[in-house]
């Protein structure tokens, strides 16, 4: 591959695999997660959450909990209410989509089973627990509505009588020329995807401190959250507290992926009880109640259809895809996107010309759904590169020949897709070329013919895909959330020479803070030891949109560059008046000020600070050192910074017992300029495993009563280590003109494309049987149920 | 039911934690990751799940590794219990962390306190562990973040480092 120019004029870490700045110290356990904090008169508040998934609430009975040891408060949800203002997350520009009032703890009816319901806190929460066991809560069980196939019929409860019915939301897509493509078509393939539930499960679970002080009205919320200042406004607007007097706290963060950059009702329950309370109120969820609060995500039905004629041209993709969010959409980014983004998503990598698709978004008394880790992108990529293997079995071709006959030539950008999506630069065919090389396809080919013989059942699955980074506005802002699409970086020279860079998105582990010192340093142009980053808090960094949709490296990250190269022009001007020369003979460079003819050292930057702060009288009259700068930086051009890449999954099926057993993943991804390759490998590698739960082992499942049944960390099969494959990564890098980084989000990819891959090579695996297997996760039950054996 | 019930009978334990003797009355269920947390403030181990199954909580009990959740305070009686902290103190960890900082080992660091007791325990008792070995050896340690790679990597480079230096 060749390299990039560099993107500074003095590049010394822009694109090395440097470790991360903050790595040691949560290695030596010195990090702070929120449940590490303290605080002075500091409680801890429990929530009584709904067993069951639909129920009418007949009266709480708080009189012995109250008389329990060290209880401060009992509250429900009508006392709750009359400081917080109930909300309804729907977005404008999603037409039509409707949910209904949500509260911070469930008034007279519970919708799902976890919902919060009553607030106990006490002074520690040993004595909150003890006390929730005296909790009595009389309910009835309302009818509940779990399946999404019946959510629309006439005779099925209605969850929120005054919407009508139970559509969130429905959008229609067409090319107008579908069924004519499908008429003339040589080979038609139908498949019908299933896709369960999923959830995040962040190591760290959801938790706070909120911390109201009545003297000054100022209230303090260490949050384990991906988004601060969205935090902020929210409990601004829901509770009527200014803006201003409210601070957001996100220090170490245990992990996020999609999880938390939503607002629960906890959340605002826990702040509430701060207000009332007058002191520190502390909520960290169980692991228990993680599983039923914390946001689901996936679940989806797609059927979908796929032409081609003989040739192996793709003409028309068509999809119908129905998902259940849960009894309300999700604060405040909306349960929609995922479903919204199937639509646009399905069919990306391909120059088809026609397409349709219906999506029916619906309600159901299940756990709310919202955002988690890739976000659409894992169901459209499955549904995709699912029927691009069907339709390639049907006319006989390679899976691999077809991808790279079928995909939108690189040199066809920037251009707009079929769905209507915007392209600004893409990699497909460099990127299966590559994939090709990686994997040695026509060895493994020969490999699995050979192996076949011996009755040894191995499959390679190949799946292209796109996936949307660095939003614009077009994301949430034009829907009317208030959730910042503009970044900014702050970044002051101290006296010693050291730089201190503030910046609005943060760190959960990705290395944001990592690429940010590498960037800085660049930038300004001192070394990564004098780099010190600050990230996470609303009182010290500019206003952001935090992390969310891969756009930390994109956007956060050209704020940090553009800050840098400002503050580097005005530490040369200051040289420029001490050392009486021009600016344009100096340059900054390795923290000193050099002379660019000769590259000499004229003065360390530590000097140039102690003169600019120490003696500044002996500056010229009227010159002021500003040694501090801000640059903000939003992407314009585009909805979104597409970034594209191809996965390739080899497994081997036991066709008597129906376990897969991983053998290798190859990932071959195009995230733009790579900042840091080792972090960029280590996003797709983690990714990629999340995507591999996905496809193979996660599943929230409910029985008919709408009760999760497997709510714990030993039935819901999060991914292992011994059960993992070793996963080989390259770059190809195709850097986005919008920006002078020219980076472009890597932390979502992984999870877009492994489901599809996993699917695809499963499939190729069973093709001597003449089975196949649609269902994820692809449990060894269903693949002998495939192959007839159960 | 009168409020005026002793919910909190207490026990008198004595255990040296990282070397240092500690005399505490402790509730008989407590368990032993809060005992470290909470009353002797040694927020390095994490609570992930209490039901012993995700291995953020790990910590040395008498030299062999534990869950955190799974034993009570009052079986520490008597007992040496190692964390992170006196894993780092003591060097026993050094070359683990540095690995694991520098293959990023580690992403949002949670696990990564229990997942390097864990990982310590098979460096010293078994040096001559494989990567399939390392894979399994550590698959009672979930990392939600890495997808697991990274780790099995460093731990086989310090595998590699120890066996060198033993030649």
């Amino acid at each position: 591959m060749k390299p990039l120019p560099p993107a500074t004029e003095h590049s010394r870490y822009i694109g090395q695999s440097v470790a991360r700045p903050n790595a040691l110290r949560l290695a030596e356990g010195r990090g702070t997660y929120v449940d590490d904090i303290e605080l002075p008169r500091m409680v801890h508040v429990v929530y009584w959450r709904s067993p069951v998934a639909h129920a009418r609430i007949l009266k709480i009975d708080a009189s012995f909990a109250r008389m329990m040891p060290g209880v401060v408060t009992v509250v429900d949800g009508a006392e709750m209410a009359k400081i917080c203002k109930p909300w309804v997350a729907t977005l404008t520009h999603l037409a039509g989509m409707k949910s209904a009032p949500q509260y911070p703890l469930a008034i007279d009816r519970a919708c799902w089973q976890g919902e919060p319901v009553v607030a106990i806190v006490a002074n520690t929460r040993v004595e909150a627990e003890d006390a929730l066991q005296y909790l009595v809560v009389e309910w009835e069980a309302l009818p509940a509505l779990i399946e999404t196939e019946t959510a629309l019929d006439p005779d099925s409860p209605v969850i929120h009588g005054d919407l009508g019915d139970n559509l969130c939301f429905t959008r229609s897509l067409d090319t107008a020329g579908v069924d004519e493509a499908f008429a003339n078509a040589d080979a038609v393939a139908e498949v019908t995807f299933q896709f369960g539930r999923h959830t995040g499960v962040t190591l760290e679970p959801r938790c706070q401190i909120s911390d109201y002080n009545p003297s000054d009205k100022r209230l303090t919320v260490h949050h384990s959250q991906q988004a601060p200042h969205m935090m902020q406004d929210l409990y601004s607007r829901q509770l009527g507290i200014p803006e201003s007097h409210i601070r957001v706290i996100c220090k170490d963060v245990g992990g996020s992926f999609g999880i938390k950059v939503h607002a629960y009702p906890d959340d605002f329950a826990t702040v509430a009880l701060s207000v009332m309370l007058e002191r520190p109120v502390k909520f960290v969820a169980d692991r228990l109640e993680s599983f039923t609060s914390d946001i689901h995500a996936r679940q989806h039905r797609v059927t979908g259809r796929i032409a081609a004629n003989k040739t192996g041209e793709i003409l028309a993709f068509e999809i119908d895809d129905l998902t259940g969010i849960g009894p309300y959409s999700m604060f405040p980014r909306t349960s929609a996107i995922e479903g919204n983004q199937v639509v646009n998503l399905v069919g990306g990598p391909y120059r088809h010309q026609q397409y349709r698709a219906k999506l029916n978004v619906v309600f159901q008394n299940k756990t709310p759904t919202c955002q988690y880790r890739g976000v659409g992108h894992p169901i459209a990529c499955a549904v995709t590169e699912g029927l691009v293997d069907a339709v390639a079995q049907k006319l006989g071709m390679d899976p691999l020949a077809i991808r790279q006959q079928n995909v939108i030539r690189d040199d066809a950008y920037p251009m707009t897709a079929t769905s209507g999506i915007k392209l600004e630069g893409l990699s497909h065919q460099q990127c299966l070329d590559k994939i090709a090389l990686m994997m040695d396809y026509p060895a493994l080919r020969a490999e699995q013919a050979e192996l076949r013989k011996r009755g040894i059942y191995r499959g390679i699955g190949i799946a292209a895909l796109i996936e949307l980074t660095n939003p614009s506005a077009a994301f949430y802002g034009v829907g009317g959330a208030r959730i910042s699409a503009q970044d900014g970086a702050t970044i002051r020279l101290e006296p010693t020479g050291a730089i201190t860079v503030m910046v609005g998105v943060g760190e959960q582990g990705q290395g944001t803070e990592g690429i940010f010192a590498q960037i800085a340093a660049d930038a300004v142009g001192v070394s990564m030891t004098s780099v010190r980053v600050v990230t996470g808090d609303t009182d010290v960094t500019p206003y952001g949109g935090g992390t969310w949709a891969s756009r930390g490296a994109g956007i956060g990250g050209e704020a940090v560059l553009q800050a840098g190269l400002a503050l580097q022009k005005n530490i040369v001007d200051v040289a420029s008046v001490i050392l009486k020369r021009h600016a344009s003979e100096l340059a900054l460079v390795n923290d000193a000020i050099i002379e660019i003819a000769t590259s000499h050292s004229l003065m360390p930057l530590a000097e140039l600070g102690r003169i600019a702060y120490f003696r500044p009288d002996s500056l010229p009259a009227g010159f002021t050192a500003e040694l501090m700068v801000t640059r903000h930086y939003a992407q314009r051009d585009y909805p979104f910074i597409f970034t594209n890449g191809v996965q390739a999954s080899l497994v081997e099926v036991d066709v008597d017992t129906g376990f897969v057993k991983l053998l290798k993943h190859w990932v071959v991804e195009d995230c733009g300029r790579v900042i840091n390759p080792m972090l960029v490998d280590e996003q797709m590698r983690g990714a990629v495993v999340q995507g591999i739960g996905g496809a193979l082992f996660e599943e929230c499942l409910y029985d008919d009563a709408g009760l999760l049944q497997n709510g714990n960390m030993a039935d819901y099969l999060a991914p292992m280590a011994a059960e993992m494959p070793d996963i080989e990564v390259a770059h190809v890098e195709t850097p986005t003109k919008t920006s002078q980084l020219g980076a472009k989000g890597a932390g979502e990819a992984g999870t877009a494309g492994a489901p599809a891959a996993i699917m695809n090579a499963i499939n190729d695996a069973l093709y001597p049987f003449n089975a196949t297997v649609y269902s994820q996760p692809i449990t060894p039950q269903k693949i002998l149920r495939a192959l007839g054996k159960v | 039911m009168s409020s005026m019930e002793n919910f909190s009978p207490t026990h008198l334990i004595n255990v040296t934690v990282n070397g240092h003797v500690e005399q505490r009355s402790v509730q008989p269920r407590q368990h032993l990751i809060d005992f470290l947390r909470d009353d002797l403030g040694l927020k390095g181990s994490h609570v992930g799940c209490e039901h012993g199954v995700c291995g953020a909580c790990t910590v040395k009990l008498d030299g062999q590794i534990v869950r955190g959740c799974l034993v009570l305070a009052v079986q520490a009686d008597r007992k040496r219990v190692e964390t992170i902290e006196g894993l780092t103190q003591s060097g026993a960890a050094r070359a683990l962390q540095a690995a694991f900082v520098r293959r990023n080992a580690l992403q949002c660091g949670f696990c990564t306190p229990g997942m390097l007791a864990a990982a310590l325990e098979l460096v010293e008792t078994k040096p001559n562990a494989t990567r399939t070995e390392v894979r399994e050896w550590i698959s009672g340690n979930y990392c939600r973040c890495t997808g697991y790679q990274a780790i099995v990597d460093a731990i086989c480079d310090v595998l590699a480092e120890n066996a060198e230096a033993a030649k």
